[in-house]
């Protein structure tokens, strides 16, 4: 319907002697430069005995490494921000600086990859503001536990089944040194990480530079990932579960397929049907037409191993668990007998492609998808995604909405309020 | 031998040559000042109409949130359907925000679909009709949000605090109540409507990489409609801070954490004083490396996070400290920010912290002025308070410049305890 025309996001790419894979993408026009570093690391690969760890490892990176006692001052005094985050699948470490002071990013990211200090007293900190961290936003919070909840119903071996914050605050209290030594050994070597560096940089700079400070870094083992596989689910499972909140939700789960087949995209853009805009079907006919629900939301995670496909909503009050989740059940039954019209392909389409340029405006975000594509096997993966997108039929939607919404591939979690 | 103990050179934030980019204004053939910034390089773009419809003019509680909401839920030719639909099959965003003093509607898209965008546009500016059935629906949402919001005590604290400042009658300071939303009126949004949009006082804020033609679309579009230029005639709203300073409240019997909030009234932006305060501020709780973040997340671990920020109100402001914090250790984190104002107030900064908050400071600005949006957005902030580049000058010339001497004076000035609020909401 309209010409497409997507700005290829262009870039240089080498690998060091020890394995860290280095991209570089030149923008000329800002005056920053942003510093990436990727570990292939997340929760999913931690010891079910000892969760949450990945994540409180991220603080732990900014508790002072090796040769460097404080990462975040230096970067303040080069007039430098950075931030990080943790997912069931990776660990993303950032900063964006004024592009003259480039090197400094390089000396504190590289000498963290060396080594940290491993200090008690960061250890004993930061275990606290962790657990500060899991009651402010799983604890403290109505409807807080709805994901710890319906990730232990939908996975039962894969460890997708707990959060990144963990799955009790005493496998936060009880770690220790040992584990984060080991841990660190493990997975934050060149080997297993990416480094992007992007905006007002040139790559024969940035190759000198990675060289320089990045080079000595000894290459470590490539970590061997070999987590345990989700069985196919075979029979429908159901949650009922009361809580101290004012208001029945109601959340369901499909199992879709992993980051990079097909079926992730067609899922996405089952998502956007159901739940994106304010024309979205369940919007549109269970929040505004027949107001069973105060709000409902269709989403998934972007896992990169096989994810899940979420519908997600409050119960106006006086609506029964039971009409809300029959009602649900319509639009899903509905979406698998009759599909999606090619307007409503074409909408989704033209939404997706809006949302991929505005997502492209900050060198932040461009060297943060460089990252993970490369992550994932291979950076050019980001500039073929909207043609993967594109490539969807209207009877791909059919098909692949018959495949999820099995009865037996679904999970039911029915959050009562205890007042109702 | 590399020597990693030794940092590269640093090369000094301070030193580069930050430029506001220059605001192009326009005006329609109505009077409606258009400001825009032809920059970027997607080839995406905003528009923004900024109305003088806050709550600052509403009689009746939440009537300005409720019109602003209402805005594109139906007109004389459309459902909210049909409006949502239209926006949403060209991949646009139209969002719509109630502040203190303006209210806005924003539309974000890709310049090449602007012309089918805007005509809809201006039909939700004079033709919105606030169907009943839309206002119904939307006071039992909002009423629903809010029996969830109020479990949360951050949610709660942020409420009690504004109260305390300006008083509960004030815009400021007021809040709602499930009863604020049933009582409003479908008379009341669209005598509101008629008043504050089809009749409104409006700028219109353009950032991105525009159409070439983009005036005369905007001029076409909106330069005929009864829209005013500048602002209403004055409305004189009084603060009626509380007379007590101290509050602990518990919300929740089984809360884990309190939600803390410790503020005092401070001066708006054109204060001679907010240059050097905003310094002052980063040093206190502005940054993560500042003495709040340092001392109590980062030595203590009693938080996920603490902040201070000055409020960025038109009228009558505030300077605020925000946290979260462990339930037991709550008093435990107000003494410790008293210490932290005492050590302001007592010790003069040594030339190394300055340093570094000076370099952080113009290094961040620089960040944030990267991209047509976030520049126009600071431009939108400085013409409602009547400010110009100068006053972006100024400040960076604050930040170069300010002394020890001037920002121990301010923090004698400002961080006294007693002037603070201080509230616990368990």
């Amino acid at each position: 319907m309209y010409e497409v025309n997507f700005i290829m996001i262009q870039y240089e790419q080498f690998t060091l002697d020890n394995g860290l894979r280095v991209l570089v993408h030149e923008d000329a026009s800002t005056p920053m430069a942003v510093v990436n570093v990727m570990y292939d690391v997340g929760a999913k690969d931690e010891n079910p005995n000892k969760t949450g760890f990945a994540h409180l490892f991220e603080h732990l990176m900014f508790g002072g490494s090796i040769h460097i006692p404080d990462y975040d001052e230096p970067l303040q005094r080069a007039g430098g921000e950075n931030n990080a985050y943790t997912t069931n699948d990776l660990t993303n470490y950032y900063c964006q600086l004024p592009a003259q002071n480039i090197e400094t990013a390089f000396w504190l990211e590289s000498d963290r990859m060396l080594s940290l200090a491993f200090s008690t007293k960061s250890l004993d900190v930061q275990r606290k503001v962790v657990c500060e961290e899991f009651k402010e936003h799983y604890i403290n919070k109505p409807y807080g536990n709805v994901w710890h909840l319906m990730r232990g119903l939908a996975y039962t071996t894969h460890p997708y089944k707990w959060m990144t914050i963990g799955q009790a605050l005493s496998h936060v209290e009880n770690a220790t040194l040992d584990d984060v030594k080991a841990f660190f050994f493990k997975h934050y070597r060149p080997v297993n990480a990416v480094l992007v560096v992007a905006g007002n940089v040139k790559t024969e700079q940035i190759k000198q530079l990675a060289a320089k400070w990045f080079g000595p870094i000894p290459m470590g083992e490539k970590y061997e990932r070999n987590l345990p596989a989700e069985p196919v689910q075979t029979a429908a499972r159901i949650l009922d579960y009361e809580a101290n909140v004012p208001l029945d939700a109601l959340v369901k789960t499909w199992h879709i397929d992993s980051r990079l087949s097909q079926g992730y995209y067609i899922a996405d853009l089952i998502t956007e049907v159901m739940g994106g805009g304010g024309s979205s079907r369940l919007f549109q006919r269970l929040v505004k037409e027949r107001r069973l629900f105060s709000n409902l939301d269709c989403y998934h995670f972007g896992s990169v191993d096989n994810g899940l496909l979420a519908i997600d909503g409050k119960l106006v009050a006086g609506v029964t668990m039971d009409a809300a989740e029959a009602a649900v059940n319509e639009e899903i039954e509905q979406l698998v007998q009759e599909g999606i019209s090619e307007q409503e392909l074409q909408k989704i389409i033209n939404r997706t492609e809006s949302v991929m340029a505005f997502e492209d405006m900050a060198v932040m975000s461009r060297a943060n998808s460089l990252a993970f594509y490369e992550l994932l096997g291979n950076a050019a993966l980001m500039n073929d995604e909207f043609k993967k997108y594109q490539a969807v039929t209207t009877a791909d939607i059919k098909q692949y909405s018959q495949h999820i919404f099995r009865k037996e591939n679904s999970n039911t979690l029915r959050y009562h309020s205890k007042a109702n | 031998m590399l020597n990693r103990t030794q940092s590269p050179v640093i090369y000094n934030a301070v030193d580069f040559n930050l430029q506001l980019p220059q605001l192009q204004s326009h005006t329609l053939d109505n009077g409606v000042p258009v400001h825009y910034l032809h920059l970027g390089e997607q080839d995406v773009m905003q528009i923004e109409l900024v109305f003088y419809a806050g709550n600052w003019y509403e009689q009746k509680n939440m009537v300005a949130a409720a019109t602003n909401f209402l805005l594109k839920n139906g007109t004389s030719t459309k459902t909210a359907f049909e409006i949502n639909e239209h926006f949403d099959f060209y991949g646009a965003y139209l969002n719509r925000n109630c502040y203190s003093e303006t209210a806005t509607l924003t539309l974000h898209c890709l310049s090449k679909h602007l012309q089918v965008l805007l005509p809809v546009m201006a039909e939700l500016v004079q033709d919105a009709t606030m169907p009943a059935e839309e206002l119904a629906i939307y006071q039992q949402n909002q009423q629903q949000r809010l029996t969830v919001n109020l479990k949360k005590c951050d949610f709660v604290a942020n409420r009690y605090i504004d109260a305390y400042l300006y008083g509960k009658q004030h815009p400021y300071g007021t809040y709602a109540e499930a009863a604020d939303y049933a009582a409003i009126t479908q008379a009341d949004v669209q005598a509101f409507y008629q008043q504050y949009y089809q009749q409104g006082h409006c700028m219109i804020m353009v950032a991105g990489k525009l159409p070439a033609d983009v005036l005369t679309q905007l001029n076409e579009v909106f330069g005929k409609l009864p829209l005013k230029a500048g602002s209403p005639s004055i409305v004189t709203h009084t603060i009626q801070p509380a007379k007590e300073k101290k509050y602990r409240v518990v919300n929740d019997e089984a809360g884990v954490q309190g939600a803390i909030r410790m503020a005092r009234h401070f001066p708006t932006r054109t204060h001679p004083d907010f240059k050097g305060v905003q310094i002052l501020n980063n040093i206190f709780g502005g940054y993560f490396g500042s003495r709040l973040m340092s001392n109590i997340r980062e030595d203590k671990g009693y938080t996920y996070g603490i902040h201070s920020y000055l409020q960025n109100n038109l009228h009558d402001s505030a300077w605020m400290i925000s946290t979260e914090a462990g339930r037991d250790v709550c008093e435990a984190t107000i003494a410790e920010v008293y210490k932290e104002m005492e050590l302001l107030r007592n010790e003069p900064l040594d030339a190394e912290e300055l340093d570094l908050v000076r370099n952080y400071m113009m290094g961040t600005l620089l960040g944030d002025l990267d991209g047509p949006f976030q520049m126009i957005a600071r431009w939108k902030n400085y013409i409602l308070h009547g400010l110009d580049e100068a006053y972006f000058n100024d400040s960076i010339h604050t930040i170069r410049t300010i002394t020890p001497a001037t920002l121990q004076t301010l923090a004698n000035k400002y961080l006294q305890p007693n002037d603070f609020y201080e509230l616990i909401v368990v």
